[in-house]
């Protein structure tokens, strides 16, 4: 039943996740934490960070991770193939038709119009993760003892140098955590 | 178009697809020009514009992109054998490491160190994450189109601040899309006779 329930949430978040890169980040909180509530949204965010610092993409790293947690190995390879076969299908059918036409307006139709959506949902789940990061979890109130100003200097300083000199995101987490570990276990 | 056979081929698509995915941090595009320079440059068994066109079809299907453009290659030369033995050569190594991470991340959580190190990565996770958004809220406005933005604006408004289902969004920006194109074309079409 478990395993059912993990083929069919990541075969979800494998159908519906178009757009590459974080696009897939959005479905799966919305399936993992707000519909099957296997993770807390803090460690959905650890889960987030891991994939940032290991190989692989963010839908693939979470279906491991998931799935060990919910139904050991077999639950992991279980989330893996769910999230891939909708995938698969899908690529080598439209391999099949690209070939044959070369040119499908209706389908890049369909993609100019899932990108600034694509765009919009990577932003509010990126907001979630920042208010997490910021209120640690609590409900956002503009109570100053409530928000981690740490959190916020880290935000603001990994921002400025990602804009300015577009450093590897690997680079900005791997500082965040040294920071972290530089600060945090000394606070009261 | 001429497939490849045999366990030789079989066992490089194998090992390229592994090694280029175990060092594939983040995801996403990054994997593309690494399977490019091995398939193309060093290889030479994709030409160059197929290799683009492969790419565009792996990032209109849905999925990590990572998966859909190495099942691509795979199927390009060696067919559906090819695709199967490249999927698993690009799954393998983040199954393997998030497996192992998953399995000791009660005992991570628990110690003060790695919490400490987690916590300030949240900060930092935020930031990579805004600034993809940043880019991309950047590219979607850069267009000037109306439709673009607004469907920008009224996915954002739906997915955080009313907390519809992403599914149901996806849905709806693509039906959008595509009645854009059908609209367009009868659009031109009797343009001509006004």
């Amino acid at each position: 039943m478990i395993y059912l329930q993990l083929f069919w949430c990541f075969f979800q978040i494998g159908l519906f996740s178009i757009g590459g890169g974080y696009a897939s980040m959005p479905l799966i909180q919305n399936q993992v934490v707000d519909t099957y509530h296997w993770l807390s949204l803090s460690e959905f965010s650890d889960v987030i960070t891991i994939s940032q610092m290991t190989p692989g993409p963010i839908a693939i790293n979470s279906a491991s991770f998931v799935g060990i947690q919910v139904g050991g190995i077999g639950g992991a390879l279980v989330a893996t193939l769910g999230c891939i076969l909708p995938s698969c299908a899908i690529v080598l059918c439209f391999a099949f038709l690209y070939y044959k036409y070369q040119n499908l307006s209706v389908l890049q139709g369909v993609l100019k119009g899932l990108r600034p959506s694509v765009v919009a949902m990577i932003t509010g789940a990126g907001l979630s993760l920042l208010v997490l990061a910021v209120w640690n979890g609590a409900t956002p109130t503009f109570d100053y003892n409530q928000i981690d100003f740490i959190a916020v200097a880290i935000f603001a300083i990994a921002l400025f140098v990602l804009r300015k000199w577009k450093v590897n995101p690997t680079f900005i987490m791997a500082g965040a955590g040294v920071i972290g570990v530089c600060v945090y276990p000394f606070l009261p | 178009m001429e497939k490849k056979k045999g366990w030789k081929i079989y066992r490089k698509l194998f090992a390229s697809t592994f090694y280029i995915s175990a060092f594939t941090f983040g995801g996403g595009y990054v994997i593309v020009p690494l399977l490019k320079k091995k398939f193309v440059d060093d290889l030479k068994w994709i030409e160059e514009e197929e290799m683009l066109d492969l790419t565009a079809i792996s990032q209109s299907s849905p999925g990590a992109m990572a998966v859909n453009a190495s099942m691509l290659i795979g199927y390009r030369i060696a067919g559906i054998t090819g695709a199967l033995i490249t999927i698993l050569g690009t799954i393998l190594p983040p199954l393997i490491i998030l497996s192992v991470i998953s399995l000791f991340y009660q005992a991570f959580q628990s110690s003060v160190i790695v919490n400490a190190v987690l916590r300030g990565m949240r900060g930092g996770v935020a930031a990579v994450i805004a600034d993809v958004s940043i880019g991309m809220i950047g590219g979607v406005l850069k267009e000037r189109k109306v439709s673009s933005t607004l469907i920008m604006i009224g996915a954002f408004i739906a997915s955080y601040v009313l907390n519809i289902n992403v599914i149901y969004i996806v849905l709806a920006s693509a039906l959008f899309g595509a009645l854009g194109v059908v609209y367009q074309k009868k659009f031109r079409k009797e343009k001509p006779q006004e």
